[in-house]
C-alpha cells in the first residue's frame, strides 16, 4: 500500500469512527443489565441454549422432536456466529414474533408463542444482559429434520393454527400479584409448553391451555394446571406450591423428570415474591372441585388378587420410606396418599418413578435431596403393575390400575 | 448420609459394597477424587450410562462431592474373590500385563498407577480389587469404544485402546481373581511415578 493511500485510510477512519462509535449501543445501566440477567433465569434460556459441558448460551444443545432433531443456536454477542449484530428492535422482533432479523421464520421448539407476551421493557433488559455474556465463536448447527418438516414455510401454517401474537395486557380486576403470577407463568416461564396438550402438528391450542399433555419424545406426562385432578393444585396452599416451584420439594409432592430440570435452571433462582405470584395465579387456575372416584375398577376377583399382590411389594420394598398407609416423611418421602401425580388418569408417572427411581434437583433451598431408588431391575413387569395398581388405589386413592404392559413398554423410555 | 443415597442401593449395595449383578461396581473405599469425577463424568454426560446420566442430571457440585467423600469412606468386606473359571494361560497372561504390562506394545503395567497392591492412588485412580471380571471387560470396552472418557489426556482411553480382546479378557480374569487386599487402603497422592499423564490425576 502506498504512503497516500494509507494517510487517506487514516484520515477516513479519523472521520468513520465518532459515526462508529454513535452506532454502537450504548452501554447499558448495571441494573437494567441484572434485570436482563434476573428475567433471563424465569424465561430459562440457559436450558435449550447451553449444551451438555459446552459454553453458556453458545447453542447447539440437540432437542430431538417428533419431526426430526432441531439445534439450539448461539445467542452469545459473537458478531458472526451468535446475535452480535441484532439490535434491540430485532431482538424483540424475534421474542414477540417468531422472526429472525431477515424476517425468516423461527421454528416453534423457541417458545416465542408464550415469550410474545414479555414487555418491551424486559425483552430490552435480557437483550442488554445478553450483550455482557462472553462472546463464543460457535456455528450454529443445522438442524437434521425430515421432510416435509424440514420445509420452514410450513412454519406459517402452524403459526395460523396455534400462534397468537400479543403483549400482556393486566386484568384490571385481578390484584398486582395476580397479574405479575400470570405474566410469568404465560409469558417466560413458558409453561404451556408442556402442560398444553400438544397435537399431532406439534402444536398447544389455546382452547386447551394448561389442561396437561404427554410430552413427546420424553414420556413424561405434564399434569393439567387447570383441573383440580390432575396437579390438585387448588387444594395446595401458597406455601407448598412455592416450596414445590422454589426448592423442588414440598409437603404434597416433589419434582422429578422434565421439572426437575426447570427447578434447577430456572424457578430456584426467582424471588420470593414472583414465585408466590406465580403460586398464586397457577391455584386460581385450578378449577373444579375434589377429584371424583374413577368410574372403573378391574372385575373384583381379579382386582383383589393384584391390589394383594401389589400391597406385598409395597410393604417390603416402599412402606420404609413412604409409610404403611402412604402418608411419606415429607418433604424428602414425598406422601403417596391423596397424591394426585400418583393417581391421575396418566400412569407414566409412576410408572417411571418405580422403574427409574430419580432424584428432586439439588437447589439451594434443598441442596441434598434424597433419591428415590430404581426398582427396574428388580421388579418384573407384573410386579410394577401391581404395586403401581396399588399405590393409585389404596388408601383413598382413586386411580385406575395399570397393566404389565404398560409397565414394560416405559421400560424402554427415554431416561436422559 | 446414607438415607439420602438410598437410590444408589438397588445397584451398589447399601454400603457401596456392590451386589450379586456382576456388571454393578463397588464404590466402597475408592478414593473420593476418583468417585467424584465418575459422579461428575455420569451427570454432564461424557460417562454413558442413561440410569445413572438420569439420576444425577441435576444436582450440585458440592452434593456430589459429598457423596463421594461418603462412599469413600465405607470399608464394608470384601466380597470373597470368585474361582476362575479360566485357564492357567489366561490367568497368567493377565498377571503379566497387571505387574509387567506388555513392553512391546507400549501397555504399562495397571501396578504402574494402581499401587503395587493395586489399591488405587488419591486422588483419581481407583483400586482394581473386588471388581468382577464382567465389570473390568465393560469398562475397558467403553474406553475402547467411547461410551466411558474422562478429561484429556484420557490415559485409560490409550491404555485400553492397546489391549486386545484376548488382552482384555485376561486382565478382567486374573483381577477378579485376586483375593482382597488385607489393608484396602490408597497410595499416597503423587507417591507412584505414572508413566503417562491423566486428566484426572492432578499431578
Amino acid at each position: 500500500m502506498s504512503r497516500t493511500s494509507t494517510g487517506l485510510l487514516v484520515g477516513l477512519i479519523l472521520v468513520l469512527s465518532p459515526i462508529t462509535a454513535l452506532a454502537q449501543p450504548k452501554a447499558a445501566d448495571p441494573a437494567v443489565i441484572a434485570k436482563g440477567e434476573y428475567l433471563a433465569r424465569a424465561g430459562d434460556c440457559i436450558a435449550c441454549h447451553t449444551a451438555r459441558e459446552g459454553k453458556t448460551f453458545a447453542g447447539g444443545l440437540p432437542m430431538k422432536t417428533p419431526f426430526g432433531t432441531l439445534y439450539t443456536s448461539n445467542i452469545t454477542p459473537d458478531s458472526q456466529t451468535g446475535i452480535g449484530t441484532w439490535t434491540s428492535d430485532q431482538f424483540y422482533q424475534m421474542m414477540h414474533s417468531g422472526r429472525f432479523p431477515d424476517g425468516g421464520l423461527v421454528y416453534p421448539a423457541m417458545p416465542f408463542a408464550s415469550y410474545t407476551q414479555v414487555t418491551r421493557e424486559d425483552s430490552d433488559a435480557i437483550y442488554a444482559y445478553l450483550r455482557t455474556v462472553p462472546p463464543v465463536k460457535q456455528l450454529n448447527k443445522p438442524h437434521d429434520l425430515t421432510f416435509p418438516f424440514n420445509n420452514r414455510s410450513l412454519i406459517l401454517g402452524w403459526r395460523t393454527l396455534f400462534f397468537r401474537e400479543g403483549e400482556f395486557k393486566p386484568d384490571p380486576t385481578k390484584s398486582a400479584e395476580w397479574n405479575r403470577g400470570n405474566y410469568l407463568v404465560e409469558g417466560l416461564g413458558h409453561c404451556g409448553m408442556c402442560h398444553t396438550p400438544i397435537n399431532a402438528l406439534g402444536g398447544s391450542k389455546q382452547s386447551q391451555a394448561f389442561e396437561g399433555g404427554l410430552i413427546p419424545m420424553q414420556n413424561w406426562y405434564a399434569p393439567s394446571l387447570t383441573s383440580n385432578k390432575e396437579t390438585g393444585l387448588g387444594d395446595w396452599t401458597i406455601e407448598e406450591i412455592v416450596d414445590y416451584l422454589r426448592k423442588g420439594v414440598s409437603a404434597k409432592g416433589a419434582v422429578y423428570g422434565p421439572m426437575a430440570e426447570v427447578v434447577y435452571n430456572s424457578l430456584q433462582y426467582l424471588n420470593d415474591d414472583d414465585v408466590r405470584a406465580m403460586a398464586v395465579y397457577l391455584k386460581g387456575l385450578a378449577q373444579g372441585g375434589p377429584p371424583e372416584k374413577a368410574s372403573t375398577a378391574l372385575p373384583s376377583a381379579e382386582s383383589s388378587l393384584l391390589l394383594s399382590f401389589g400391597k406385598s411389594i409395597y410393604d417390603r420394598d416402599c412402606a420404609s420410606c413412604h409409610g404403611a398407609t402412604g402418608q411419606g416423611m415429607p418433604p424428602d418421602y414425598p406422601p403417596l396418599a391423596g397424591n394426585q401425580s400418583i393417581q391421575m388418569v396418566s400412569a407414566v408417572n409412576p410408572i417411571r418413578m418405580v422403574l427409574n427411581g430419580g432424584y428432586p434437583p439439588g437447589t439451594s433451598g434443598n441442596p441434598m435431596p434424597y433419591g428415590m431408588p430404581p426398582f427396574a431391575q428388580k421388579l418384573s413387569d407384573d410386579e410394577v403393575a401391581a404395586v403401581v395398581t396399588y399405590i393409585r388405589t389404596a388408601w383413598g386413592n382413586r386411580g385406575e390400575p395399570v397393566s404389565a404392559r404398560q409397565a414394560n413398554e416405559l421400560r424402554a423410555a427415554t431416561l436422559n | 448420609m446414607a438415607a439420602r443415597v438410598l437410590a444408589c442401593a438397588p445397584c451398589h449395595g447399601a454400603e457401596g459394597e456392590g451386589t450379586g449383578d456382576a456388571y454393578f461396581p463397588r464404590l466402597a473405599g475408592k478414593p473420593a477424587g476418583y468417585l467424584y469425577n465418575q459422579l461428575i463424568a455420569f451427570r454432564d454426560g461424557r460417562r454413558k450410562y442413561p440410569p445413572m446420566n438420569y439420576l444425577l442430571e441435576f444436582q450440585t457440585d458440592d452434593y456430589l462431592k459429598k457423596i463421594a467423600e461418603y462412599f469413600a469412606s465405607l470399608r464394608p468386606a470384601f466380597p470373597p474373590p470368585v474361582p476362575p473359571v479360566d485357564s492357567k494361560e489366561i490367568l497368567a497372561r493377565g498377571e503379566a500385563i497387571v505387574k509387567n504390562g506388555d513392553p512391546q506394545h507400549g501397555v504399562p503395567p495397571c501396578s504402574a498407577c494402581h499401587g503395587p497392591t493395586l489399591g488405587g492412588m488419591e486422588p483419581g485412580i481407583p483400586g482394581l480389587l473386588g471388581l468382577r471380571a464382567a465389570y473390568i471387560s465393560g469398562q475397558l470396552g467403553g474406553w475402547r469404544y467411547g461410551t466411558r472418557t474422562a478429561f484429556a489426556p484420557d490415559c485409560m482411553q490409550i491404555v485400553a485402546s492397546l489391549l486386545t480382546e484376548d488382552d482384555v479378557k485376561a486382565v478382567a480374569a486374573y483381577l477378579s481373581s485376586r483375593p482382597a487386599p488385607a489393608d484396602p487402603s490408597f497410595a499416597a497422592r503423587g507417591s507412584l511415578p505414572m508413566p503417562l499423564e491423566c486428566g484426572s490425576e492432578p499431578h
